[in-house]
């Protein structure tokens, strides 16, 4: 039987383990903690599985490869919310609105009454909005428990340090993968959690802003993650500033966040190569799968198996960067 | 152009901020070949320099670096912030931004000069952003500062010069002020316009990091600083307003 450790247990490193784990491979799984938590930046996630929203800043290949992503959480058995995304702006940015659009594939515009029926708490609030049906989401802590239960079924194991054999390596380990991957970079995103008892959303409203860009993602419950900053830093600092700014954003999005409750701060930096794609790097018998930066959820499903593929029947996938550093 | 007795050989400066990665940054600057980037201090620096890792990446752009004071709404902001950025990137050039208007994100005039004034008396070589008004301009100037950039519009509207009357006023009261238009160009032919009044470079941050293809912009702009700069430099014709025929229209009393 093949055998492969995989170090880091956040999102990147449990696809790793899926997929090796459906190619019949004993896989070790080794992680400072042994459950996913606060440590892995994938804690932290929006969990958009949203790859047209993203295709305004990203390139074309997030979009193209994020496309599998729902496919795959949900043949994981994970719960994917298929409902798309909203993309409003307020009145005087109406014409951010028109440029998303420009730049981004598979959306749909809604007037006023076509944004009331998909999500009646909007009604009245914006004069149009887009409606991307092809996306989806998922609640990411929820995800990776359930992504690390169901390997620990199928017979992985789950150790706090890895052993020191030789042999086939994922290295998963994100931002602290910087002593080998020196060009990797943290992008600091804060985000902000709330339960609102009195407003419903269905799927995930992206409020376009040139200031102070906002998402908010409805979870379990009455809670809503609202996301996030985007700074060239590694500091896991919350900033007053960034909170304010993401409660002002949400506040102006809809004057009902202003009586929910405050569950959750957080921040993290996001693990970034400073094209911010993400790369397969081969180097001898391990394989580097690292800097998926705002992308975690979305892309490690299609980079997982990129690199296990690569590993086992010696592909060249798009994203390989081979070096003999 | 000499900025502060440093020889700078291109026109064009841009801002690092917004980029959609850095490679596309350093794409930007490599065909537009900008020779001044400026550098946000404030928001990344955080806990022991942990913005690092991306002022590395703008220091491999080759570059000149001016880092700045933005989004500062304080003079004690925006000293301290211009004492880290001097500590940080080993240089005494600050752009200074004091804003006085959340919204508009106008620079406080007064806090400006105060700002400047202190700095320039730390041995800081002060690049102030500041409005077209003369006056201010004459009060900077007072403060030590040996560089102005006037705004064309308030920063990110992408709106052109919003005041060319107050533009020429200025160019002309202080001919001998290197000045840089700084902030509000949104289009390659509104720094054109702008180097064809005279001023002596343009900065821009929005308009290349915002547009769909940021490189292809950059280097839009590029053109345009030559365009205007060889345009101000070859002293352009008169406007006029009756035709002037090229050719001479023999034959014709055309003095009626």
């Amino acid at each position: 039987m093949k055998t492969a450790r995989v170090l880091g247990a956040g999102v990147a490193g449990l696809c790793v383990a899926a997929e090796l784990v459906a190619r019949g491979c004993a896989v070790t799984v080794s992680d400072t903690a042994t459950q996913p938590g606060p440590h892995a930046c994938s804690w932290w996630a929006g969990g958009m599985l949203a790859p047209f929203c993203e295709g305004d800043t990203a390139d074309e290949l997030v979009v193209r490869l994020g496309q599998t992503a729902a496919d795959w959480w949900e043949g994981q058995g994970v719960a994917v919310t298929r409902q798309g995304t909203i993309v409003v702006t307020l009145g005087r940015d109406r014409k951010e609105l028109d440029r998303f659009a420009r730049r981004t594939q598979g959306h749909f515009w809604l007037d006023t009454d076509g944004l009331t029926a998909l999500e009646p708490d909007l009604a009245g609030r914006f004069e149009r909005a887009l409606h991307v049906p092809a996306e989806a989401h998922l609640d990411p802590r929820a995800a990776l428990k359930h992504l690390r239960d169901r390997l620990e079924q199928a017979g992985v194991d789950f150790v706090a340090e890895p052993s020191q054999a030789d042999g086939l390596t994922f290295d998963c380990r994100g931002l602290s993968a910087r002593d080998a991957l020196t060009d990797l970079r943290g992008v600091k995103g804060e985000m902000v959690v709330l339960r609102s008892t009195d407003l419903r959303l269905t799927r995930p409203v992206r409020l376009l802003h040139p200031r102070f860009p906002l998402y908010v993602v409805p979870r379990t419950d009455g809670l809503f993650m609202l996301g996030a900053t985007q700074i060239e830093s590694d500091d896991r600092r919350r900033s007053v500033r960034s909170v304010m700014e993401l409660l002002s954003a949400a506040y102006a999005l809809h004057p009902s966040f202003g009586e929910a409750e405050l569950v959750e701060i957080g921040a993290d930096a996001r693990p970034a190569f400073p094209d911010n794609l993400p790369r397969i790097t081969r180097r001898g018998y391990t394989i580097h799968v690292n800097g998926l930066f705002r992308h975690g959820f979305l892309l490690a499903p299609a980079l997982a198996r990129m690199a296990v593929e690569t590993a086992f029947d010696g592909t060249k996938p798009e994203l390989l960067h081979e070096d003999h550093a | 152009m000499r900025l502060y007795g440093t020889e700078i050989t291109s026109r064009l400066m841009l801002g690092t901020a917004q980029y959609p990665s850095p490679a596309v940054l350093a794409d930007a600057f490599q065909r537009s070949g900008a020779g001044i980037a400026t550098v946000s201090v404030r928001r990344e620096a955080g806990a022991e320099r942990a913005g690092a890792a991306f002022w590395s990446l703008v220091r491999e752009l080759g570059v000149t670096l001016l880092p700045n004071t933005a989004g500062c709404h304080s003079v004690k902001e925006a000293v301290t912030t211009a004492q880290m950025a001097r500590e940080l990137f080993d240089t005494a050039w600050i752009k200074l931004e004091v804003i006085g208007h959340a919204d508009t994100l106008q620079p406080d005039p007064f806090g400006l000069v105060e700002a400047a004034r202190i700095l320039t008396g730390e041995g800081f070589r002060v690049f102030p952003y500041t409005t077209e008004d003369v006056v201010l301009a004459d009060r900077l100037l007072d403060a030590g500062c040996e560089v102005l950039m006037p705004w064309g519009a308030p920063i990110g509207t992408g709106l052109g010069l919003t005041n060319i009357y107050g533009l020429r006023t200025l160019r002309a009261q202080f001919s001998d002020v290197p000045m840089v238009v700084d902030a509000g160009l949104g289009l390659p032919s509104h720094a054109a316009m702008a180097m064809e009044m005279g001023f002596d470079a343009v900065l821009l941050n929005t308009a290349v990091a915002k547009a769909g293809d940021p490189a292809a912009m950059a280097e839009g702009f590029a053109h345009a600083v030559q365009a205007g700069r060889l345009a101000w430099q070859a002293d352009p014709m008169e406007p006029r307003d009756m035709a002037a025929p090229s050719t001479p229209v023999i034959g014709r009393a055309f003095l009626e």
